[in-house]
């Protein structure tokens, strides 16, 4: 049913870390590799070696510039993925009831087999969190890899969504954000972590970390050693004779 | 947002339909026979054409009846119910007339009813998106509510009235294109908010999430067709509002006075409806820097 169901005691979601995040697309990689072989139908692509290539993502990484008021600009990589919101509008909107969000953990999640591919809950998600797949016709999003975070099979390790597994840095966290002493929640109370657009009242789980204050860069003349010339041999001993006199 | 021609023929032709059949339930024009089969079947041929092409939009079209089980919470389910109901509540009323029988007359308001619940609940379906802050305002339920009594009121030969809602309608669209144009800003989501790295100084898109074109871009951050938006704002008062009230008004009343001022009414109707969605301005727009 597309109702969302009354707010779950354990909220499942990522926490990503501005500060720490270098921009290098893993995550994006990870995940389509991963969601392309598991929950649902592949992410397909179109005209993947044409002119034009297209393809359903279900993580993107943006780049900003952020200038403040004083200091230098900062370049600022910002990984946008479905924020699991606790009033998810895209739930609502569903005609079908294949777009839901899981009572027990939170997750929302799509029933491809009842989805009709009217896209109204990506118009209905302000963080363009939904994109339909060209081939299938079905909407596809972040699943925050549920055919992994619980799959006994794989070692304990690998039990994390793809893209906190293999990113880097450590700029992905994974945990329950429901529970106040979660390594997640600490993190997000020790960092100030904050929601994505609140005026759209979505309570989105996922939080993201800002980065943190820089200090003032230290005045570096990179040219000074070469221009600071000491001169040595003949030069050098004439040099020593003309401070003398 | 992508003004996907499916859409806007579904909107207009089945905005105009459930106008007319709800004007023929509530008794609007005393027909039988030939004239009521010609009528009604406009009525119901308007809506049906519609609703088929609003399937053409579907990713999946042969699960649409899955549409029709989430009635308490979507709009566009309730859509679908409402539709349906109208269209078979009215199946008797228009049967009556066209074989000279006393059409239930209960039915027929019943009917008519549900038809401007149909209308509403279609309207509803775009008002309700807070991601699009130009449909979520109060103008977006009125414009389609004037638009179908205005076709409505038309087709059944309502001359004085429908040249009333029509200069009423072209003053909604004046409103609407107006202030809507505030409503992005009203709202308040900006690329500082979206990201919120509006708290440590300004924001601008320094590399693009992606080099390719993807669904986000082509449905929601459809910008090129704005051009002209001007000029069409211009052609869809003129020919859904003045113009059409113009022709009802000085023209000798006859079908074809109603045939022409119906033309014109529908193609500023197509206008108006292109510019409702090339306008719309989704917020998902804010992260790759357009609107």
């Amino acid at each position: 049913m597309t109702a969302l169901p009354p707010p779950s005691a354990k909220k499942l979601g990522l926490v990503i870390d501005l500060d720490t995040c270098v921009g290098c697309h893993a995550c994006v990689t990870a995940c389509k590799g991963w969601n392309d072989q598991g929950y649902g139908v592949p992410l397909s692509d179109q005209n993947a070696y044409g002119s034009e290539p297209s393809g359903t993502f279900l993580n993107r990484v943006h780049s900003y510039e952020v200038q403040p008021e004083q200091g230098p600009a900062q370049i600022i990589n910002f990984p946008r993925s479905c924020l699991h919101c606790e009033n998810a509008p895209c739930v609502t909107v569903c005609p079908t009831g294949a777009s839901y969000k899981r009572a027990e953990d939170g997750i929302v999640l799509v029933n491809e087999d009842a989805c009709i591919g009217c896209g109204l809950c990506a118009w209905a998600c302000p963080y363009g969190a939904r994109e339909l797949d060209q081939a299938a016709g079905v909407m596809k999003k972040c699943t925050l890899c549920v055919d992994r975070i619980y799959n006994e099979n794989l070692p304990e390790e690998d039990r994390q969504p793809a893209c906190v597994r293999t990113c880097p840095t450590g700029a992905r966290h994974f945990g329950d954000l429901g529970d106040p002493g979660s390594a997640v929640s600490k993190l997000v109370a020790e960092r100030g972590g904050y929601d994505l657009m609140p005026e759209m009242e979505t309570k989105p789980v996922n939080k993201y970390l800002p980065p943190r204050p820089k200090g003032k860069a230290e005045e570096i003349d990179v040219l000074a050693p070469l221009l600071d010339v000491k001169a040595t041999g003949f030069a050098g001993w004439l040099d020593r004779i003309l401070e003398k006199l | 947002m992508h003004p996907a021609p499916s859409v806007i023929v579904f909107t207009v032709l089945s905005g105009a339909g459930f106008g007319l059949l709800a004007f023929l339930g509530l008794g609007a024009v005393a027909v039988t026979g030939w004239a009521a089969l010609l009528l009604w079947g406009l009525g119901y041929a308007l809506a049906g054409i519609g609703l088929l092409a609003s399937a053409f939009h579907l990713g999946n079209p042969q699960r649409a009846l899955r549409a029709f089980t989430q009635w308490r919470t979507s709009w566009l389910s309730r859509e679908a119910w409402a539709a349906v109901v109208s269209l078979a509540l009215l199946a008797p009323v228009a049967l009556a007339a066209v074989f000279g029988a006393e059409p239930p007359a209960a039915l027929g308001v019943l009917g008519a009813l549900s038809c401007l619940v149909t209308i509403a609940a279609t309207s509803m379906i775009y008002t309700q998106l807070k991601t699009i802050p130009r449909w979520n305002f109060w103008t977006t339920p009125a414009l389609f509510m004037g638009f179908a009594l205005a076709a409505g009121a038309m087709l059944s030969g309502r001359a004085v009235l429908a040249a009333l809602l029509c200069l009423a309608l072209g003053l909604l669209l004046v409103a609407a294109f107006r202030l809507g144009d505030g409503r992005f800003a009203a709202v308040g989501a900006s690329l500082g908010s979206a990201t919120g790295l509006g708290a440590v100084g300004s924001v601008r898109q320094f590399a693009p999430a992606h080099t390719g074109s993807n669904y986000l871009l082509r449905e929601m951050i459809h910008d090129v067709g704005r051009k002209h938006a001007a000029r069409l704002r211009m052609i869809a008062v003129v020919a859904a509002g003045l113009l059409p009230a113009v022709i009802l008004l000085v023209l000798p009343a006859s079908v074809a006075t109603v045939a022409l001022a119906a033309l014109v009414h529908l193609a500023g109707a197509f206008a108006a409806r292109w510019l409702f969605f090339a306008e719309a301005e989704h917020v998902v727009g804010l992260y790759y820097g357009r609107r």
